[in-house]
């Protein structure tokens, strides 16, 4: 009899603490509602800290969800007038030295952007974190002087690039100030840090990544957004290939 | 004494043939397993140096750990002045930059949008300099299967494998898709002068053949190589030379700590090529050393059926006053003649093997399609000067040493006991 009391307390008490954590669900859909948009206009820099030295790169994106975008380069001389186009799993990349389209897709959206620490993937979709991955949220922990929940994300289909991420969800701005993006095979591929948040058009968003890719020897990259405009009017000709030309 | 010895095997073939077979099977298979792997090796350690390795190369040290992946962003800065200075310091050496890289080729449709894509693997060496002896040290000319040799900038040649993927043809324009030094996107149209296939799968598959000059353009490589090849006059490989040579290279930028400082590297010390020749030498030590031993006791054992045949004969020897010394070393002057027969045969027959196996080769491409080490297609025999003797060794000394260990019996007969013997 003792030992049916000391269990039900136990029980108890293990109950009583998940239930001060939020659903995980609950999480992915403020960071949803927070993050993401119908579309948005970016003009960014990113600052890609290589071996050799740093760089910087200028563009200018309009992004749709994550099967719509498209990305011209400003700055530097040698990628400047360059453009992505990228719609659903397949990207066309025009160079206006060499004045050709070239069409990548599959693993290649895997590959750096220009030699930082971005996938294409990365740079050029706004996913869903809810339609992607299921979550649980496993404590608190303050991160950059900010409360945040540490939420365990497992994706639901083998589409996305990262099986499992772990996140650091400021709990009262809604935004992953930390993430670590691990493979299936448990490896960790990439660690992002948002910094600089910010309230932009309502929404609370950072006006600074830090992505390192765990498995280069680089420094990591910085990017910068310059400006944000979520939900405007994006033409429609800009999401075909007549608009990289 | 050897005309005597000689008349005898002649007559008594029981003595000598089936040594004389035994030996010239063993010593067959001694010279042709010694030109085949001379042959193999000396092709791969060509191959390696011609197409890769040079006899030592100079990259930076982030490179060399990182070779496999030809990181262009790791190159070396400030070649020119490098190489001036390379072929200052070591005028015996000829001295080439080159680049290597990896990239995407893109052959366009009639709008100039994407009709075919194929992986390739970029070799940028100096092409178009009147001085320039890469042409001949790739063997450029002799691969050249269609078109012509590039004339001008811009021009490249291209392994006819994927040119046939791509669906391309001398004349047509390709597009390569890269990264620069600096970790950005390098897009670059080059016209195909060419088409080429050298016998070596891991080139054959996707190579990309370029000028130096358009390789540093296209990937901003201004004075920056990835790599400088030395090569020896001779053209062979000299591992003491190499050593020496790097070993005082490296001495001379030891203190220099910067991860971009110059390395130089011995042949060996690249593309895991020390631990497949440590395998393969000690492949071909531990098998004529087995071959040795096993003729040896094959040879042994002839002989202790020869003794227990030649058993009447030994005794009525004994008996008439022939001293145990003098049959044991009549014996052994026996063997001596039919070693050194049996080695003439098995070194001509060997030589005539390894002789078409050095001019007929033997083709191994459908086993090499997926390989990614620098080893011809076909694999050849080559006939040095110690084929001519390295069947000598074993051939004698297991004759010899078969012999000798019989006939250790001689000395075991009794002579009180011969006559009873030969009665019986």
């Amino acid at each position: 009899m003792q030992h049916k009391i000391f269990f039900l307390l136990g029980l108890f008490g293990i109950t009583s603490a998940f239930a001060q954590y939020p659903f995980g669900e609950e999480i992915l859909n403020r960071i949803d509602m927070n993050m993401s948009s119908k579309n948005r206009k970016v003009v960014s820099k990113m600052v890609i800290h290589g071996r050799r030295g740093s760089r910087t790169i200028e563009s200018q994106s309009w992004v749709e969800g994550t099967d719509k975008s498209f990305t011209e380069y400003l700055a530097p001389a040698r990628e400047k007038g360059t453009k992505m186009l990228k719609l659903e799993d397949r990207l066309w990349i025009y160079s206006p030295s060499t004045d050709r389209t070239i069409q990548i897709s599959g693993h290649m959206l895997r590959q750096s952007v220009m030699g930082s620490d971005l996938s294409y993937e990365d740079m050029l979709e706004d996913p869903k974190m809810t339609n992607d991955y299921e979550a649980v949220v496993i404590g608190e922990e303050e991160v950059d002087d900010r409360l945040c929940w540490i939420v365990e994300l497992t994706a639901k289909h083998a589409e996305v690039a990262y099986h499992f991420r772990k996140m650091w969800v400021d709990q009262k701005r809604d935004i992953p100030i930390m993430q670590e993006l691990i493979a299936k095979s448990g490896t960790l591929l990439k660690r992002m840090e948002l910094k600089d948040v910010t309230l932009m058009g309502g929404r609370w968003y950072p006006k600074r990544f830090i992505f390192k890719d765990m498995l280069k020897s680089g420094k990591g990259t910085e990017f910068l957004v310059e400006s944000i405009e979520f939900d405007v009017a994006i033409p429609g000709h800009l999401f075909t290939k007549a608009a990289l030309r | 004494m050897i005309r005597f010895l000689f008349k005898g095997l002649l007559r008594d073939r029981h003595r000598s043939l089936f040594p004389v077979i035994t030996i010239s099977i063993g010593v067959l298979f001694t010279v042709l397993l010694q030109c085949w792997i001379t042959g193999i090796l000396g092709d791969m350690i060509n191959t390696n140096a011609r197409f890769s390795t040079g006899h030592v190369k100079i990259t930076t040290r982030a490179y060399a750990e990182n070779a496999d992946q030809l990181p262009t962003d790791l190159a070396m800065i400030g070649a020119e002045e490098m190489l001036a200075n390379l072929k200052q310091d070591y005028p015996d050496m000829d001295w080439v930059p080159r680049i290597q890289f990896g990239g995407l080729l893109d052959a366009p449709d009639e709008n100039g949008e994407t009709r075919t894509q194929g992986t390739a693997f970029g070799m940028a060496v100096d092409l178009l300099s009147e001085e320039t002896q890469e042409i001949n040290r790739l063997n450029l000319a002799e691969a050249l299967i269609q078109g012509s040799m590039p004339n001008e900038s811009g021009e490249i040649l291209l392994s006819d494998d994927l040119a046939q993927k791509l669906e391309v043809a001398p004349g047509q324009t390709v597009t390569l898709l890269s990264s620069t030094m600096y970790g950005s996107m390098a897009m670059y149209n080059f016209r195909v002068a060419g088409t080429v296939k050298f016998g070596v799968s891991a080139l054959d598959r996707g190579a990309m053949i370029l000028d130096i000059s358009d390789a540093q353009l296209a990937l901003d490589m201004m004075d920056a190589a990835s790599e400088i090849l030395g090569f020896n006059q001779i053209g062979l490989y000299n591992n003491e030379e190499a050593t020496v040579l790097a070993t005082s290279y490296n001495e001379a930028v030891v203190d220099d700590k910067d991860e971009f400082a110059p390395a130089m590297l011995r042949l060996r010390d690249q593309n895991d090529l020390a631990s497949m020749l440590d395998y393969i030498q000690s492949f071909v030590t531990m098998f004529i050393s087995i071959f040795i031993l096993a003729m040896g006791i094959v040879l042994w054992n002839s002989g202790l059926i020869g003794g227990i045949r030649r058993y009447g004969e030994i005794g009525i020897r004994l008996a008439i006053g022939e001293y145990k010394g003098h049959i044991y070393r009549s014996m052994i002057g026996e063997s001596v003649l039919i070693g050194l027969f049996g080695s003439c045969i098995g070194t001509a027959l060997g030589l005539g093997v390894a002789w078409l196996l050095q001019t007929y080769g033997f083709s191994v491409g459908d086993y090499m399609k997926n390989a990614t080490i620098m080893m011809p297609n076909t694999f050849r025999a080559q006939i040095t000067s110690t084929a001519y003797y390295i069947g000598f060794i074993p051939g004698l000394f297991a004759t010899i040493l078969g012999t000798s260990l019989s006939g250790v019996g001689i000395y075991r007969r009794q002579t009180a006991q011969l006559f009873k013997e030969l009665e019986a």
